[in-house]
Order: C-alpha cells, then sequence, then structure tokens
C-alpha cells in the first residue's frame, strides 16, 4: 500500500480542486479522481444551519482507519477526506471525500465506501437549527445509512 | 478513568466530560453503564434506551460486552450522524 493518505477535520470549509490538485499534481499515473462533496441542504427552507459535534481525537483517527481500509481494498494513489465540525449553513460543504487510482472503477468504488464508513463509524452528530427557531432537535441516524456501511462488511 | 458524553447523551447527564471511579465488580462496558444508570436521574435518562448507545474505549468503537480492562478513556454516544 503507497497511497498518499490525507485526513483533516476543521471547523473552515475547504477548496475541493485545490485538495484534489495536492494529489495529482506531477503525477502521470493516476488515471482517475473520483472527488465527493457533502452539502448541507436547506430541507425546503426550515433549515438555517447545521451544527456539528465531534469527538476530537477520535474523529481523525477513525477517518484515517477508514482511508487505510479502502488503501487495503483498492489500489489507491491517493485519498483525501476531510471533514467539517461547528455551524455549516445551507449550501456550505461539510464533508470531502477524494480518492485517485490508475482506473475509474477503484476510484468510484472506494470513494463510495470511504463515505458509507464515514456516515456510520466517524464520531459526528448533526444537530438543526432552524429558521428563526435556533437549536432544534438531533439529528437520527439513518436505516438506509447502517445498510449502506453493512454491505462492505458482506 | 475518564468519561466523555456526546450529543443528547451529553444534554441529558449535563456535562461533556468527568472523572469517573466505578467499583472493581465493573468490568464491561454493559455494566459501566448500568452502574452510571444509578447515578442519578439524569444518568438514568442518558442511558433509559441503552440499546442505542454506542461506545468507545480509547478512541476504538467497541460492543456492550467489552472488556473495560485498562482503558484510560471511555465515551458514550449515539449512533453517529456525520458524513
Amino acid at each position: 500500500m503507497s497511497a498518499r493518505i490525507l485526513v483533516r477535520v476543521q471547523k473552515e470549509g475547504f477548496d475541493a480542486s485545490a485538495e484534489a490538485a495536492v494529489l495529482t499534481q506531477g503525477r502521470g499515473d493516476i488515471g482517475a479522481l473520483v472527488s465527493f462533496t457533502g452539502l448541507c441542504r436547506d430541507e425546503g427552507g426550515v433549515l438555517a444551519a447545521l451544527e456539528i459535534e465531534h469527538y476530537p481525537g477520535m474523529a481523525e483517527e477513525e477517518i484515517n482507519r477508514a482511508a487505510l481500509e479502502a488503501a487495503s481494498r483498492w489500489p489507491l494513489e491517493g485519498v483525501v477526506a476531510i471533514h467539517r465540525y461547528g455551524l455549516i449553513r445551507p449550501g456550505e460543504p461539510i464533508v470531502l471525500a477524494i480518492t485517485a487510482s490508475a482506473h475509474r472503477g477503484e476510484a468510484f468504488a472506494a470513494a463510495s465506501f470511504l463515505m458509507d464508513y464515514l456516515k456510520t463509524e466517524a464520531p459526528f452528530w448533526k444537530r438543526r437549527h432552524l429558521a428563526g427557531k435556533g437549536a432544534g432537535d438531533w439529528v437520527e441516524a439513518a436505516a438506509q445509512d447502517h445498510a449502506a456501511a453493512q454491505k462492505w462488511r458482506a | 478513568m475518564k468519561a466523555l458524553y456526546f450529543s443528547w447523551v451529553r444534554e441529558r447527564i449535563g456535562k461533556a466530560e468527568e472523572e469517573i471511579v466505578p467499583p472493581e465488580n465493573i468490568k464491561t462496558v454493559a455494566e459501566l453503564m448500568a452502574w452510571l444508570s444509578g447515578q442519578g436521574e439524569n444518568y438514568a435518562a442518558a442511558f433509559a434506551n441503552i440499546k442505542t448507545m454506542r461506545a468507545a474505549l480509547d478512541h476504538t468503537h467497541v460492543r456492550h460486552d467489552a472488556l473495560i480492562q485498562n482503558a484510560w478513556e471511555i465515551a458514550f454516544f449515539p449512533p453517529m450522524t456525520g458524513g
């Protein structure tokens, strides 16, 4: 395994193309780059923001474990995984998963795996802030996310 | 050992972290949760639905039957909703 792995947990936003360039700069062997950005939705106008709580230390470690597992399952050249915390407004990015490989099949699969794993194993919790009402309820874990993560365990 | 609480577990207990000294006979995560439940109404409320509670020992997810042994940190939280 020789994949370059870059993991960050941060309050600030990120520039997906700049992060991707870190993996591809000066490389002639990468034929496929998959970049997934998860954004905050406004849920039909009712959501003012998402507040994301995390477990400092474990969050970084858990994302790193996911990236390492992706790199052990597929022949990757690089992985970038960034997850934000704090208050995030609709339209702003929350999470970034980039995978680089020689061929697209591996890059797509690894990016999908990484996101499924992040959603169910990385210690982050979202809470809704409703327009004009402030802090609201905690987002409940979705059964479909759990099922999506389980399929990689088969 | 250090205990950390996140999301609504933190809110129900009323603190984010504390130093806990469980009795010697507490060996597993499940036993620790049962013991914590008896530490007050706030703890009882936080651990009311044990089945949905997730735990991590020293930054690693564990099942409820895991042995605590020499762990320096335990964390309790609801299922994760990141990504």
